[in-house]
């Protein structure tokens, strides 16, 4: 093994993750959480065209491979005169792609909340909008973070088809090495190791998390 | 047994608080109420009892705007007066929960929030009353019912009957003019059932106006100005509790007491 080409590899290939990868993988989730929030609670309106505009959304998110989204925002768009960066690109399709899975968990999450405690908000006086920010998404996320954590730590490993899209991070650093260097096995498994110490921090990160909201269980 | 009755020298003379007449409502294909009446004076205890699927829980509901009649009339002294025989808009319904308030039989506590939080919840959010203020009328309440060092605990670290008894207090925290229990003790092992109908009783010597739900018989007959008897989504009788326990006048009420007394014959 060539420990030279490893020490000098590592660095560049960690500081993709953390200037790439990471940044990447929370923009796109806090985006697409928001979108997830929205297009969740459009599914769970009595107004059938928006709850149908919300599930045509998910179905179409859940229903073509991500790389086809990148590409399509990419590749596809400045055929109809919009140019986006490889960046902005990569941010919107995983955050559109977060939303459509996201949306899902929340809506389940919020289903998950008995009724009663609906009722319980109304009968001392609120209303909907407020029964539902002070009374069940509280509950809702409580409910969420196992799901929402294991689709954010999926992220995190989705954003190397960035790559293709040639925005840097980390895979593609391990890449442009590799292919200057020729050792293709040794850099692809130091780009692994490096996105399995990512995602077992970020695990580690969900167990805390989880415990800090025990508090929410209900009854 | 000398039992006195100032629950009724109480409600005597009282004006009337709520006027529900005719109530009607249908789930899909089954009617739940065929005409339902009621009148609630201040300061007065009225019981409702009957099987389950008579019609009583949605009775109460609709008191709250929980459930909204088809047809029928329900009007509150001060208001709002509501008549269900044309859409009621949204807020006026909501508008009952400006005097009345809720008790659940699974008192529905936010899991998420403190003891306190619960009861200021509504105060604060919805009222507009200042958060100061707030938690001094919600500390005093608290240690009426025996429960002012679990301000800062979780619902789940109660007791069924403290749960029950902070539903409580998050319904009184609403100053309502009427106050709705769904079956408060129903869900409670039987060995804390007793803590609760102890705070519901002094509620009702407190002079509260009450509306209670229950297969209490014994707090509705000790407590209650007067029962009603529902059966089928009518009411089958009404009356004051010594007469409707001792001589039920229809042949529906008598079985119905029968079966709850004497399980077993």
């Amino acid at each position: 093994m060539d420990w030279n080409l490893v020490s000098e590899s590592f660095w560049p290939i960690t500081l993709g993750g953390l200037r790439g990868t990471l940044p990447l993988a929370l923009m796109s989730f806090a985006i697409g959480l928001v979108i997830a929030l929205g297009v969740a609670l459009l599914r769970l309106s009595p107004n059938r065209l928006l709850s149908g505009i919300a599930r045509a959304f998910v179905s179409v998110v859940r229903g073509t491979p991500l790389l086809v989204q990148l590409f399509v925002v990419f590749y596809g768009l400045p055929s109809v005169g919009i140019v986006v960066d490889p960046w902005p690109s990569a941010v919107i399709a995983f955050s559109l792609n977060v939303g459509g899975y996201a949306a899902e968990v929340i809506r389940a999450a919020i289903l998950s909340v008995p009724k009663g405690q609906w009722e319980a908000g109304y009968t001392v006086g609120m209303s909907n909008a407020r029964t539902l920010r002070r009374i069940v998404l509280p509950q809702a996320a409580r409910v969420s973070v196992p799901p929402l954590s294991n689709t954010f730590i999926s992220l995190v490993k989705d954003t190397s088809l960035a790559s293709l899209i040639l925005v840097t991070e980390l895979f593609r650093e391990a890449q442009q090495i590799a292919a200057f260097s020729s050792e293709f096995m040794l850099l692809y498994l130091e780009a692994a190791l490096v996105y399995w110490v990512f995602c077992t921090v970020l695990a580690t990160g969900q167990d805390l998390l989880e415990k800090r909201l025990e508090r929410y269980v209900a009854h | 047994m000398s039992r006195t009755e100032p629950a009724a020298d109480r409600a005597q003379d009282a004006s009337p608080l709520l006027e529900a007449r005719g109530l009607r409502k249908s789930f899909g294909a089954h009617e739940v109420l065929r005409g339902v009446d009621l009148t609630v004076r201040r300061g007065e205890v009225v019981a409702l009892i009957g099987p389950s699927g008579s019609g009583k829980t949605t009775v109460l509901r609709s008191l709250n705007g929980l459930e909204t009649p088809d047809a029928g009339t329900l009007e509150l002294t001060g208001g709002p007066s509501l008549d269900f025989a044309e859409p009621v808009p949204k807020a006026r319904r909501f508008a009952l929960r400006d005097r009345s308030a809720m008790v659940f039989q699974h008192h529905n506590l936010f899991p998420h929030m403190t003891v306190l939080q619960n009861v200021i919840e509504g105060p604060t959010q919805v009222r507009r009353v200042p958060r100061a203020a707030a938690v001094v009328r919600a500390e005093a309440l608290l240690a009426r019912v025996g429960l002012a060092d679990k301000r800062d605990a979780y619902p789940h670290q109660l007791s069924g009957g403290q749960q029950q008894r902070v539903g409580i207090v998050r319904a009184l925290a609403l100053s309502p003019d009427l106050l709705l229990f769904d079956e408060p003790t129903s869900a409670l092992d039987p060995e804390l059932v007793g803590e609760v109908l102890t705070v519901m009783k002094e509620l009702a010597d407190e002079g509260w106006t009450m509306v209670v739900v229950t297969h209490e018989l014994a707090f509705a007959r000790a407590v209650a100005d007067e029962v009603l008897f529902l059966d089928g989504g009518v009411v089958v009788e009404r009356g004051t509790p010594a007469r409707l326990f001792t001589q039920p006048a229809e042949e529906r009420t008598r079985r119905f007491l029968h079966r709850l007394l004497h399980p077993l014959d």
